[in-house]
């Protein structure tokens, strides 16, 4: 493990010590989960509660011609029985929620299907009983008989005249269409010495957290709240929505996201069909209501991402310099578009990578098939733009004889081009493409030096010479992170037990936290950082910002947390310097306490807290010293003077100027076996750079996780619809997730380039693993095939067949 | 001794008793025979850390200990468990509340994320580590076969392959150090 620090934003006069800012702090959150005291939606107990079930379409596209819900209601122990016909006002299309321009044809889904049915799993009715056997049963009563349309589940073909259309409105089954442009890529491409154009494909894949989607409610007619717990990455979002489709006051309806057993995307979607019915039966039935979809409804209800097919060509000079980029690609967005164009935007305008590349044209259209609905999964795009990009890098260098490494080399950003925009290229969070900091030709000379190359080299050399299949694959991303519009952060101290309480809008579903952003606080309060309690994912408790997408968290979360707790320290050192007669210059916050320094005298934050709280009444010992009439309270004037306000409480928001760019550089060596075509990555390596790294350890399980879902996507995960429609492989026995067995030991490196653009200097992490994975794979597996001279390798994910085929097929040439 | 009918709310549902013992607790019941020992134990029992990732016996996060093995909670059926002996993961953790060495290695070694997988992960790494404390010197490649019966999305299992092999250490040099005086 090695790391490389880059110098430190510049640190304040009176700012504290990093003591525990950038160390492998074990998490607060471990013993809990630990001991099985986790508490996901299902483990909330709830008096009474009773449960739902759906009734889900097995056809793909459809007319409803009957649908009888008569047994169904006889079983004894149902309660209610909904359709779209006694749903109320929530029959109707849900938003979309990121509108745009170029959004022509925007389609959304009802909660419960109304005459047409538009993918299998599509929910058509949702039975509430005693318990989730009951439901069950008599969701299995319930007669539907639907008569299928044709179908066309093929993207490409999709596209053509004639192709059945999902939605009859809908010409040609595109829902958007855009293209961008940075400087003049047909000029580029007039005066370029090389093409390179290869067309490349992605599958369809699916987030699979190990907990699937759920919702529990309960409706309180006394105090009229409701009550929803819900596994979702947008509580606040959610909660906006119920408040509108209810009409009930925004203060009535509270969201709450418990613990979160993975989200990686597809819960940041929302209302899905459960998250508005399982809120109306609590209502209508004056009960708790739950619903907790199973592994085999989650492969055909939770949104799906990945497939895209990309036309890409580069524009370059006899020595691979690359001066320009067209890519044209469709993106499958499944039978409704409710997250918008996010994924191919995302995707496009990750194209040109760490490249120069100062000439771009990318143009995409999302594509409408009768499949499960598409928003982003962790990547949301880029791991396609970088297979993309990084297989044409890979086959130029190879039309124009040049090393891979070097390549990559001649194209990289350089240190001094920082801040790098692509001016006409819009990201996602509706700003210019501008890349803020990075060392990318320190990353690959890192990469190239951990590798060994001279040492492989010989090596692939002598298992060529046995007939082993041995190569090396590499690749290199960017990702922009830490997108707006804001999220909020606010500290307050408690004054009976000096603790540290942290608020924010974002949820957790696994990415610590309460840990790394304890980590801030506790630095500059000077306390333990077990003694910082964040608390998250609660509407009731806190309420402005946004969600928990993009790998945003830390940026955005994390930045104005850090600002509240300056601000609180600063509050903190006026009352301490106050009581203490002395200058806040002079007091140090440590343990939980502010000391004069030099000196053995110091005072709890629990004291500092009350103090600061003008009382009335001594209801404890410590109290005392905050009533009217103890000497400390002695002074001109109200107790409360100016704008001040009671304790030490502060809140700040941070809203980034745009997005900040993390980047890294994977490579594998990887082995095909002859036999049976299976794949060994001997070695996988990871130069990776976050910007500052506020707990290493975490950032490290981030890209872990996030490499083991590339490893899937590379060779493994594959969501196998059939012509009519009908997912083949909706289950962990026939989509083939990852062991332990599948994922291969990561040595990581990091350097640490400071973004500037927020306080704590910090890029997104999360999805950082996944993006490169599928691309290092290929170029691996394509220089251990390479003697048997197959042709190339762009489409994944990969499979021993498809390799064991390439070989057959090179072989018979 | 705790003892209660767990009836199916319909009223016309069958049921069988059972008896077994649960953490070291005796426990009678009524059950319906379609009821899955994972619904009885978080349910009916009230012990929620068990989890469920997908009811077709493939994720590993239902795992619990039957008579000793592990076993998964999602493919036994509560009727099943007449006689038997069930341990959780709510059973783990020592007398005094201190974590098992399994579970403490898991969070020295950031085994867990969101947790969802992490009750199945201890249950079937305590039940190899009992069988064959000798894990301490296998290889990484061996250690990920012995633990490659259950699904985590979110670690990429290097936490948690790191965390087995230190679990396993742990064993055995307490075992080691147990085992001195009466060498001596
Ligand atoms: S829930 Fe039992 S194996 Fe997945
Ligand atoms: S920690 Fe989330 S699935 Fe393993």
């Amino acid at each position: 493990m090695s790391r490389r620090e880059a110098e430190q934003p510049e640190q304040a006069d009176n700012a504290p010590p990093m003591v525990h800012t950038g160390a492998r702090v074990r998490r607060n959150e471990d013993p809990r989960l630990l001991r099985g005291q986790g508490r996901y939606v299902d483990d909330i107990p709830l008096e009474g509660c009773v449960h739902g079930a759906f009734l889900r379409s097995t056809i793909a596209r459809g007319r409803i011609v009957a649908l009888d819900t008569t047994d169904a209601e006889r079983v004894p122990g149902v309660l209610a029985v909904y359709t779209c016909d006694n749903i109320g006002g929530l029959d109707r299309e849900m938003p979309l929620l990121i509108p745009h321009p170029c959004i022509t044809h925007g389609r959304t889904q009802r909660p419960l299907a109304r005459d047409d049915v538009y993918y299998v799993g599509q929910a058509i009715a949702f039975v509430v009983a005693v318990d989730r056997y009951v439901a069950e049963d008599a969701v299995s009563r319930i007669s539907v008989d639907i008569e299928p349309l044709p179908v066309e589940v093929d993207m490409e073909r999709a596209v053509e005249d004639g192709a059945p259309l999902v939605h009859p409105d809908v010409p040609g089954n595109i829902a958007a269409s855009l293209v961008q442009h940075c400087g003049d890529a047909d000029a580029a491409f007039e005066r370029a010495e090389h093409h390179t154009k290869i067309r490349v494909q992605v599958d369809r894949s699916t987030g699979a957290p190990m907990e699937c989607l759920a919702t529990a409610a309960r409706w309180d007619p006394v105090s009229g709240e409701l009550v929803v717990w819900d596994g979702t990455q947008a509580p606040i979002g959610l909660r906006g929505a119920l408040s509108s489709l209810f009409d009930l006051d925004e203060d009535k309806v509270r969201v709450i996201a418990p613990d979160v057993g993975g989200g990686f995307g597809p819960k940041i979607h929302f209302p899905y069909a459960n998250e508005v019915l399982v809120p109306l039966a609590a209502m209508q039935l004056g009960r708790p209501v739950k619903y907790i979809e199973d592994r085999s409804e989650n492969f055909v209800h939770m949104s799906h991402e990945r497939t895209q097919i990309h036309e890409i060509e580069l524009a370059a000079t006899k020595d691979g310099e690359v001066i320009g980029l067209r890519d044209v690609f469709l993106h499958d967005t499944g039978s409704f578009i409710p997250y918008g164009i996010a994924v191919a935007q995302v995707a496009s305008t990750a194209i040109a990578g760490p490249y120069r590349i100062p000439n771009i044209e990318v143009e995409f259209r999302c594509v409408y098939t009768p499949t499960v609905p598409v928003t982003p999964y962790r990547g949301c795009g880029r791991p396609q733009a970088n297979f993309a990009l990084e297989r044409a890098m890979d086959q130029l260098a190879e039309e124009l004889g040049i090393d891979r490494f070097e390549i990559r080399r001649r194209n990289l950003i350089a240190d001094d081009e920082f801040p790098y925009k692509r001016e006409g290229l819009i990201f996602a969070d509706g700003l210019p493409v501008t890349y803020d900091s990075g060392q990318y030709g320190a990353a690959l000379a890192l990469l190239e030096k951990e590798l060994d190359l001279p040492a492989f080299r010989a090596e692939q050399e002598r298992a060529r010479a046995e007939g082993r299949w041995l190569g090396l694959g590499l690749s290199f991303y960017v990702e922009g992170t830490g997108l707006g519009p804001y999220e909020g952060g606010r500290v307050r101290i408690h004054p009976i037990t000096g603790k540290v309480y942290v608020n924010t809008g974002l949820t957790t579903q696994g990415q610590g936290h309460a840990t790394s952003m304890a980590q801030l606080v506790a630095d500059q309060l000077g306390v333990a950082v077990d003694d910082v309690i964040v608390v998250e994912g609660d509407t009731g408790v806190y309420d402005w910002g946004v969600a928990t997408f993009a790998s945003r968290a830390m940026v955005v979360s994390g930045s104005a947390i850090h600002k509240a707790a300056v601000k609180a320290r600063e509050r903190v050192l006026e009352i301490a310097a106050n009581m203490l007669e002395v200058d806040p210059a002079d007091i140090e916050l440590k343990d939980g306490a502010a000391g004069v320094r030099g000196t053995a005298t110091t005072i709890p934050l629990a004291a500092i807290a009350t103090v600061s709280n003008p009382l009335r009444y001594a209801f404890n010992d410590a109290a005392q010293i905050a009533t009217q009439f103890a000497p400390a309270s002695k002074g001109d004037g109200p107790p409360l003077q100016g704008d001040s306000r009671p304790g030490i409480e502060t809140e700040q928001f941070y809203s980034p100027p745009h997005a900040t760019w993390a980047y890294g550089v994977h490579a594998a060596i990887v082995e095909v076996d002859p036999v049976s075509y299976d794949l060994q990555v001997k070695r996988y390596v990871i130069v990776h750079d976050c910007g500052k790294m506020i707990n290493p350890m975490i950032v490290e399980g981030q890209i872990a996780g996030g490499v083991a879902s590339g490893m899937g996507g590379a060779f493994y995960e594959k969501l196998e619809y059939e012509a009519n429609g009908n997912l083949r492989n909706a289950s962990f026995m026939e989509f083939l997730m990852p062991y332990a067995t599948e994922v291969p030991h990561m040595e990581m490196h990091h350097l640490e380039t400071p973004t500037p653009l927020n306080p704590i200097g910090a890029k997104g992490a999360g999805e950082a693993g996944t993006i490169p994975v599928a691309a290092v794979i290929a170029s691996g597996i394509q220089d251990a095939l390479a003697p048997e001279g197959i042709g190339p390798l762009w489409h994944v994910p990969l499979n021993p067949s498809v390799l064991h085929d390439a070989v057959r097929e090179a072989r018979s040439r | 001794m705790t003892s209660s009918t767990y009836r199916s709310p319909v009223n016309d549902d069958p049921t069988l008793d059972i008896s077994l013992v649960v953490n070291g607790r005796p426990v009678e019941a009524s059950v319906s025979p379609r009821l899955l020992l994972s619904d009885f134990l978080r349910h009916h029992l009230g012990l929620t850390g068990t989890h469920v990732g997908c009811e077709h016996g493939v994720c590993g996060a239902c795992t619990v200990h039957i008579d000793g093995r592990a076993a998964r909670s999602c493919l036994t059926l509560a009727v099943q468990l007449d006689g038997a002996t069930v341990r959780t993961v709510e059973d783990l953790e020592g007398p005094d509340g201190s974590l098992s060495p399994v579970q403490e290695a898991f969070r020295d070694c950031h085994g867990l994320q969101c947790g969802f997988c992490t009750p199945g992960f201890l249950m079937s790494v305590t039940a190899l580590l009992d069988e064959d404390p000798d894990v301490a010197d296998a290889s990484d490649t061996e250690i990920r076969e012995r633990i490659a019966g259950n699904l985590c999305r979110c670690t990429g299992y290097q936490g948690i392959v790191a965390a087995t092999r230190q679990a396993a250490e742990t064993i055995r040099d307490a075992k080691e150090q147990a085992d001195v005086p009466t060498r001596g």
